[in-house]
């Protein structure tokens, strides 16, 4: 348990936080034929497109209403209103997904207003569903932004009303920190139960870096719309991460679907607690496989947790990676000795040190405590930090620029906790703490040698 | 305070033609490109600005503004230092939703004074982003009242992302240098051979390619603008001798601008490719004697081209063989595209095509110069058009920025990275063999006979399979 402060800085040095707007956009991204657009600026855009290719190291389908000085003292309307008919023509897409940025909330513009009167105006777009998701950059980081746009589209796109559940049909809402891997993983243990999920939004099939045989404009994979419209139909929402409730519970006001919140599924008994769930749903027995990958990681628990005992760890992250990956650690016997994450959170309490600082990557490397740490966890703007520490990085959340792969990496379920496990106690293993020689000053020594050294 | 702003928009732009045009024209403002809503790319005039004046590396480069603007965007560039590393580190006030409702300028001032206690910079520029400037935050008297408390320059930099494009956001940082900076100090000496470089960042280190050829004629970069700059050097900027402006129609404004007030002649070079190598020295060279340099110097740069090119050359010459006729399709904003198309014609390649997004009509006119009438001058590619013409095999390489790197390599199209955030440094001689051996490389590389491959499952296993 961890008291959360709030930094007291009027200024963040190497900020830890991406904009809401960039994961409201990155939600997106997981349903299929989608564009999300910015409502602000073309910067925002730009910055935010960017850093999505630097990630992903894919074409990321992402535009602006390119609002200028004097549209945004006017109203954007008219901006948001060409904006899709550009897009409309020339991208088809299924669903234009909408952030807000700064900029626009600031002008506190009825965007849903707007937008309602826009779509009776253009009978012509009957085909496309437009979601408007507020994100302003002034309030929380990429998670709040993600969290935003699901609930967004759980409002617009699931089917009204109450309906008969579907046996074997369930929702899952991935947490913003869960790569393709970790969505893919997960949906097929899922799978392995005779279960069929709605991914709400899958990243898995839409930003897992497949070859296309031809050009498309907007996403290629995800979630299709039609589907999202039926998950009111299922028979439980598995919601993975605190920040996933809001979503959660608007899909069981709408249509009276239960839910489950796991606040983590990295470490062996948050994952079986998803697994007797799971058991629950199914009425089936766990398959072989699963059983075989529970007890291999036990055996890698046994291997590894000498390696983590009474090692120290510096960790920075959204509030509910933060919580992942600090309590997996403490369970190997790790400790959290300084742990920063984006804003404050009732999930952070949860977290395994005596504090949690909300700042930047700054504070991280300002509360350890000199030499007493080995290990840092951050995102790839980390490295000044692990520098100032002295210590390795190991990089987990978003961005992560500088590492190949990265949208394939796994770390939650039996295997991906396995996964992690292996990557980190090898950091530990190549830096663990020198020996310090005792030079013995009553050695004997041989007469010749005192000759040479003299 | 906004309803003002907004009364002044409509006032403001108070010209015929604005007036002329119609409620939505109108709305869209004078920005010299007009963006167009959901088919705009690009960064915005903030983002210009810091491409600017971020590498004058002892100096802080605080963003004011929500996370947006700077919590998306720092850390991404490769303008390299040789000494201080504070240009580097991402300094944003962060605003809430507090800061927006009550005016943010407490918070910049107390943000200014943390960096300024805890950093001690140079110098401190604070960008004003959109929303400050929206909700009027009154930055330059906040930046005043901090540098006379804090006894360093705090320099306000009003470029908001809003007001226009990445090059409007260039030109701003050089007006930005010519009020607040250049002329503000005074060298300890000054020698003839003074020369400033103009709109060369240091990418990947390029300035370190020029500046031993500089050193062999005695040359002395005063103040580079700013690639690898140190604050007192901009600052003594306008005791240079000459003045050279690098690959950028934005900063040629603020070159000229020095010209009228410290009559410093100035010239358009590259140093991209051998032989606009050898024009920006010769050229260098011959300017500065005018100014007084002796003029033995003329002699001297003709003895270090004489040296240099026929090496450049021989290093180059296994390569032409392999290179010749292989079609390049170069789409870039960032370096003077004319430049990069001779320099890739003098190892026999054909340019087939090249961006002229930010070139102006007489770097059009040149670029048709060297590739013929009817060369295909682009502005903006869209993405399918781009996948379209490399898929169908009508480029052997495409030389761009990493925005479209992934719709090359989807094609499996080779691929070279040639702006910003590029590694591999192509300036100067020694960069020019760099370049033709990264183009080789990527051309020839093993790696496209195996993803051509079909797949065991698609039959006819030799077959192109892009
Ligand atoms: S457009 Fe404005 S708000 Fe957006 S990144 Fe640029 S300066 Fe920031």
């Amino acid at each position: 348990m961890s008291i959360v402060e709030v930094g007291t800085k009027a200024c963040a040095v190497n900020p830890l936080k991406t904009s809401p707007a960039l994961g409201g956009a990155l939600a997106f991204l997981g349903i299929e034929r989608s564009l999300p657009l910015l409502h602000g600026s073309q910067g925002c855009t730009a910055f935010a497109l960017v850093l999505l290719v630097r990630h992903f190291r894919e074409a990321i389908p992402l535009q602006t209403t390119a609002m200028s000085e004097l549209s945004t003292i006017l109203g954007g309307a008219d901006n948001v209103e060409q904006a899709i008919g550009n897009i409309y023509e020339r991208a088809k897409p299924r669903l234009i997904g909408l952030c807000s940025t700064a900029l626009t909330e600031t002008r506190d513009e009825d965007v849903r207003g707007d937008l309602r009167a826009l779509m009776v105006r253009h009978p012509e777009w009957r085909d496309l569903s437009v979601v408007y998701a507020p994100t302003p950059d002034f309030a929380g980081s990429l998670e709040v932004g993600w969290a935003s746009a699901v609930q967004a589209m759980i409002d617009a796109l699931v089917e009204d009303g109450r309906r008969m559940p579907v046996r074997g049909l369930v929702n899952l809402l991935p947490a913003s920190y869960m790569t393709p891997g970790d969505v893919e993983a997960i949906r097929d243990v899922v799978e392995s139960f005779g279960l069929s999920p709605i991914v709400l939004p899958d990243l898995s099939r839409s930003l897992d870096g497949h070859v296309p045989e031809t050009y498309v404009p907007t996403t290629l994979g995800g979630t299709p719309v039609e589907q999202v419209a039926r998950m009111g139909a299922s028979q439980l929402t598995l919601a993975i991460g605190e920040h996933m409730r809001g979503a959660a519970e608007a899909l069981e006001r709408r249509s009276g679907v239960p839910f489950k919140v796991f606040d983590r599924l990295t470490g062996l008994e948050a994952f079986d607690g998803f697994v007797e769930t799971l058991m629950e749903v199914s009425g089936r027995p766990a398959p072989a496989r699963l059983r075989r990958e529970r007890s291999r990681l036990v055996d890698a628990m046994l291997d590894g947790h000498f390696f983590f005992t009474g090692r120290t760890a510096a960790v920075a992250a959204e509030p509910d990676l933060l919580v992942a990956v600090s309590r997996f650690l403490d369970e190997m016997g790790c400790r959290t000795v300084a742990a920063v994450t984006t804003m404050k959170t009732p999930a952070a309490v949860a977290v395994p040190c005596e504090s949690v600082v909300v700042g930047d990557l700054d504070d991280l490397a300002c509360l350890v405590p000199p030499g007493e740490c080995d290990l840092v966890i951050a995102n790839a703007h980390g490295e000044a930090a692990a520098a100032a520490i002295g210590a390795p990085l190991h990089r987990m959340g978003f961005p992560v620029f500088d590492r190949l792969g990265t949208a394939h990496r796994v770390s939650v379920g039996y295997r991906g906790t396995r996964e992690l496990l292996f990557e980190i106690g090898n950091l530990l293993i190549d830096h663990q703490p020198d020996h310090r020689p005792y030079l013995r000053r009553d050695r004997e020594v041989s007469i010749d040698a005192e000759t040479v050294n003299a | 305070m906004l309803k003002q702003r907004i009364a002044d928009a409509f006032d403001e732009p108070g010209c015929a033609a604005n007036r002329a045009k119609s409620e939505v024209d109108r709305k869209r403002g004078c920005s010299p490109r007009s963006l167009v809503p959901g088919a705009a790319a690009g960064g915005c005039a903030f983002d210009g600005a810091k491409i600017a004046l971020q590498p004058i590396t002892d100096a802080a480069h605080l963003v004011h503004g929500p996370i947006a603007c700077e919590g998306n965007g720092w850390d991404s560039r490769h303008a390299a230092t040789s000494g201080p590393e504070l240009y580097r580190t991402g300094l944003t006030t962060d605003m809430s939703e507090l800061d927006i409702i009550h005016g943010g300028e407490k918070r910049l001032y107390r943000a200014i004074r943390e960096v300024a206690g805890r950093h001690r910079p140079a110098a401190i520029f604070v960008y004003v982003t959109c929303v400050p400037s929206l909700i009027g935050d009154d930055v330059e008297t906040v930046c005043d009242a901090a540098a006379e408390r804090f006894g360093l320059p705090v320099i306000p930099v009003d470029a908001p992302g809003f007001v226009g494009s990445k090059n409007l956001g260039n030109k701003l940082a050089g007006q930005v240098l010519l009020d607040r900076v250049v002329g503000t100090r005074e060298p300890a000496r000054t020698t003839p051979f003074d020369i400033n470089i103009i709109g060369e960042y240091n990418v990947a280190g390029e300035m370190w390619q020029i500046l031993p050829l500089l050193e062999r004629l005695g040359l002395r970069v005063l103040a580079s603008i700013t690639g690898d700059a140190r604050y007192h050097e901009v600052a003594c900027a306008h005791r240079a001798r000459v003045n050279m402006v690098v690959c950028s129609q934005a900063m040629v404004s603020f070159a000229r601008a020095m010209e009228d007030r410290y009559g410093i002649p100035y010239f358009e070079g590259s140093f991209y490719g051998i032989s606009d190598t050898s024009a920006a020295l010769r050229e260098m060279a011959r300017l500065l004697v005018e100014r007084g340099a002796p003029a033995t110097l003329i002699p001297h740069t003709e003895a270090l081209i004489a040296e240099e090119e026929p090496v450049a050359w021989r290093r180059i010459a296994p390569y032409r063989e392999r290179l010749r006729g292989k079609r390049v399709l170069l789409y870039t904003g960032g370096v003077k595209s004319w430049s990069v198309v001779s320099a890739l014609q003098d190892v026999g390649m054909t340019v087939i095509g090249t961006s002229v997004r930010k070139s102006t009509e007489d770097d059009k006119e040149r670029i048709k110069g060297l590739m013929g009438e009817d060369a295909a001058l682009y502005g903006q590619i869209p993405a399918k058009d781009l996948y379209r013409m490399l898929a169908a095999g009508e480029a052997d390489i495409l030389m761009s920025g990493g925005r479209t790197q992934f719709v090359a390599l989807k094609t499996k199209t080779p691929w070279l990275d040639i702006n910003q955030e590029r590694h591999h440094a192509y300036a100067g001689y020694d960069g020019m063999v760099a370049l033709v051996r990264q183009i080789d490389a990527a051309i020839h590389h093993s790696v496209w006979r195996q993803v051509r491959r079909r797949a065991p499952w698609d039959g006819d296993r030799d077959g192109d399979g892009r």
